[in-house]
């Protein structure tokens, strides 16, 4: 009898997971088919218009140049999502950068580069640890404790060198963003792609995830409903500054070398992929699905104007207007709704 | 008739509403409604929520237009295109959610938009004094300059009527303007309607509070999906009938029987403070199966009070027992595991995540039921959401939005997270503000059934017909004391407004 009934609802459970699946890899992109309608009609003009886009060769190029780009606006969707903003990205990965080659390089501490990454996580995590502080306890609005790390961030980042970069890693370093695995695959890229499923199983499928739409959506909802939202908000901003350290690991290993003044303005790059991928500022929504083609966009864009020899000011331009297109359409959907 | 029909000249000078209907898209709001006010009157507009009160307040105040119907104002024609043309025609509203700019002074938000200029620079001196006399017309002495953030509700709204008697309105419509105000503020606002009634000013007054209509009203209106359905000619009526119009069937009882509590004390709070004051020395203990009703003015500090006792407030000193085990009341979380909930006083801001579906709202706060491990599986959400739909009665499917819903299912969605755990201790602050009279009586039923299925019940309720009639004994606060438990035998309107006033 208990079997009968076991086996039953195994049977249940395996047709409504072949159903569900369909409706996961929705769940995954929900509320971004604008934006991915945008990257499909993208890439089809600039496949249109260059014979180069649409080469394995150019597309692996895309992804190489948005790993860095990738691994911070992972962990601006957690702090957006949460309603947070998070400006000092651009500075941690400087800052991150430039410790790890002060720890690693010969003339300096000469310890080695795995030290020297462990220690340039540490302290960006650290980093971002001191904004999540800032807002959960100084009670500071995000924008303004971390405008504040994000000068102090790239202070300290000058003060190591006094200014001076750092240039010249060990090959297996380098390698790890130019050898291309498989033949496709560099060790950089396989990152970014590992952190996005890792993070969108994260807050599609863990309770504490699922606690962060929550308190996007409402934070004194989520404390009433005894979710610990100040030590999540802490850590959501903990998480976003070493994921920022990590990327300026990758921005070390693509250019061999660490410079003070690296990552200025990514961080308004970083809440643009995030934004143009359908979050809201205002926090509760928002996925790692739509960041991802809000990077790719952003990538695509850039690679496809370089491509057809446009001018960089104008890249500029046109990434502006994009982005507004892209937030403006959104808004306009979501009234209609 | 109240138009003549060969002259089509009005018997008298007020406002004649002549067959308003409005439509949004295949939704009819407004199905031929036709209404009079005189001069000198004050009429009151009942309906459920959606019964189309609001939609008739608009169109008359300008910022609805409507598809048919005409309205006669002041002998004329009247079809205000905006809200600025309706003012300009002497026809003002005052909204349920007040509209000021809290920064600025009392002046200033009288006069924004008009300010008063002398030689390009504003005349700080002549807007002061002009408002400063409207304020005394309205028997509210608070300085002109004082900043709008500082006044209480009550005074902010009286900041409202004074803006609405300085742009000379001589219909004044009235949206819910009790909802937030304590007995002696109303009894404020109600003494100043009377006043400008006696000056020859209209009001349209619309209002949730029954008991209320009998005391301002002159006539009464009543609505119900978009129609008016009963005009009444005097305002005493029987609560009981104006009810039955509204619902449009017969309410058979307001408020379920009670069944008897239990023996076993439950929670026992003693000697409870908060750290500002704003409850002093509280000692109360509820039973199992029991009814707990806490009453008092707006301000009394019992939100305040059950807030603290749920972990969302900190305590200065005192001591919180579940089932005889002190409760560590460091946050929410902890209250919540000792098996004390809360529904929120304001469903919107504090109870539900408007943008979210059921699911995730009834997920929010059982992560520890619907995620083993952590993992949090969409269709044991469902399943969940399911369960607690069927159970709480909620109009409504697992992925729907919180928002699409009526206030009543909102409700129903707050208490349906709770309700699963099961908790030992359910306080609910104000269960009913806002809702239909027809979605309350459920509401109703539901806490009847808590306290059935064994649970210490708190109820904190403005209403007072709400706490005597579903409260086996009703604590009375005021200014933070308490100023006595009354059984259900003793507690009557008169001994609970005693105690609340002293």
């Amino acid at each position: 009898m208990a079997v009968s009934n076991e086996t039953s609802e195994l049977k249940a459970g395996t047709g409504a997971a072949q159903g569900a699946s369909g409706a996961k890899l929705s769940a995954l992109f929900a509320g971004t088919m604008g934006p991915l309608i945008g990257l499909a009609l993208l890439c089809l003009a600039l496949a249109l218009t260059t014979d180069t886009f649409l080469t394995v060769r150019n597309i692996l190029n895309v992804l190489d140049q948005v790993t860095v780009l990738g691994i911070m606006a992972i962990g601006m969707t957690l702090v957006i999502l949460i309603g947070g903003i998070d400006l000092s990205v651009g500075s941690v990965l400087a800052l991150a950068s430039m410790v790890m080659g002060y720890v690693a390089y010969p003339d300096y501490l000469n310890l080695g580069v795995p030290v020297g990454i462990a220690a340039a996580l540490i302290v960006a995590g650290a980093c971002g640890l001191v904004s999540g502080l800032l807002v959960t306890v100084a009670k500071l609005p995000p924008f303004i404790a971390t405008l504040a790390m994000m000068s102090v961030a790239r202070g300290l980042a000058n003060m190591i060198t006094d200014g001076s970069q750092i240039v010249g890693f060990p090959d297996w370093f380098t390698n790890l963003s130019i050898v291309r695995h498989f033949g496709f695959l560099s060790v950089t890229v396989g990152l970014m792609i590992v952190l996005a499923i890792v993070f969108a199983i994260f807050l599609n499928y863990r309770a504490t995830g699922r606690s962060l739409y929550a308190i996007g959506g409402s934070a004194e909802v989520a404390r009433l409903s005894g979710i610990p939202v100040k030590s999540l908000t802490n850590w959501v901003y903990a998480i976003c500054g070493l994921l920022a350290g990590l990327a300026g690991i990758v921005l070390a290993a693509r250019l061999d070398s660490v410079q003070p003044s690296s990552g200025v303005g990514y961080e308004l790059d970083t809440i643009a992929a995030v934004v143009i991928g359908g979050a809201s500022l205002s926090g509760g929504i928002g996925s790692i699905g739509g960041t991802a083609i809000g990077v790719l966009i952003i990538g695509v864009l850039r690679n496809g104007l370089n491509l057809l020899g446009v001018s960089p000011f104008i890249q500029q331009v046109v990434i502006g207007v994009v982005i507004a297109l892209a937030v403006a359409t959104d808004t306009w959907r979501r009234r209609r709704q | 008739m109240s138009l003549d029909p060969h002259t089509g000249e009005s018997p008298h000078n007020g406002l004649f509403v002549n067959g308003l209907c409005k439509s949004y898209g295949p939704v009819q709001v407004l199905a031929d409604a036709s209404f009079e006010v005189r001069p000198g009157e004050v009429v009151a507009l009942l309906g459920e929520n959606g019964a189309g009160k609001s939609t008739v307040s608009n169109i008359i105040a300008g910022s609805t237009r409507p598809d048919a119907g005409t309205i006669i104002w002041r002998g004329k024609p009247y079809s205000p295109a905006n809200p600025a043309a309706a003012i300009e025609a002497g026809v003002g509203m005052i909204h349920q959610e007040l509209k000021l700019l809290p920064d600025l002074s009392v002046a200033e938000n009288v006069y924004v938009g008009r300010l008063p200029m002398r030689g390009g620079r504003i005349d700080r001196a002549t807007m002061n004094a002009k408002a400063s006399a409207q304020l005394k017309r309205l028997g509210l002495d608070v300085s002109p300059e004082r900043k709008v953030r500082t006044l209480r509700v009550a005074a902010q709204q009286q900041v409202e009527i004074a803006k609405a008697l300085t742009l000379n309105a001589e219909l004044l419509i009235l949206d819910e303007p009790t909802a937030a105000l304590g007995g002696e503020e109303t009894e404020l606002l109600f003494k100043q309607i009377r006043k400008l009634k006696a000056e020859g000013m209209s009001f349209v007054y619309i209002s949730h509070r029954l008991d209320e209509i009998a005391q301002i009203a002159d006539r009464v209106v009543v609505m119900r999906d978009g129609r008016i359905v009963a005009r009444h000619e005097r305002a005493d009526i029987p609560v009981r009938t104006v009810v039955e119009q509204m619902v449009g069937r017969s309410v058979e009882r307001m408020f379920p029987k009670l069944s008897a509590p239990g023996t076993e004390t439950v929670l026992e709070v003693e000697n409870l403070s908060s750290p500002e004051r704003s409850f002093n020395n509280v000692s109360f203990s509820v039973k199992s199966g029991e009814i707990l009703g806490i009453a008092g003015l707006i301000g009394a500090g019992r939100t305040e009070l059950v807030r603290a006792i749920a972990g969302a407030d900190p305590i200065s000193s005192g001591a919180v027992r579940v089932a005889g085990q002190p409760v560590h009341l460091s946050g929410p979380a902890a209250a919540i595991r000792a098996g004390v909930v809360l529904v929120p006083e304001d469903r919107k801001e504090q109870g539900v995540v408007l943008e979210q579906t059921i699911g995730e709202n009834l997920a929010i706060g059982n992560f520890d039921h619907v995620a083993p491990k952590g993992w949090v599986f969409p269709k044991a959400v469902q399943r969940f959401a399911e369960a607690g739909i069927s159970r709480l009665g909620v109009k409504g499917r697992p992925n729907q939005a919180v928002s699409k819903l009526s206030g009543g299912n909102q409700q129903k969605v707050i208490i349906a997270k709770w309700v699963s755990r099961p908790p030992k201790v359910f306080i609910l602050d104000e269960p009913t503000r806002g809702i239909d009279v027809g979605a309350r009586a459920a509401i109703y039923d539901v806490i009847a059934d808590l306290a059935r299925s064994g649970m210490a019940v708190v109820v904190v309720s403005s209403d007072l017909e709400e706490v005597l009639g579903l409260s086996h004994r009703v604590l009375v606060l005021s200014r933070g004391r308490q100023r006595g438990i009354l059984d259900r035998d003793e507690a009557s309107n008169i001994a609970v407004m005693e105690l609340a006033t002293s």
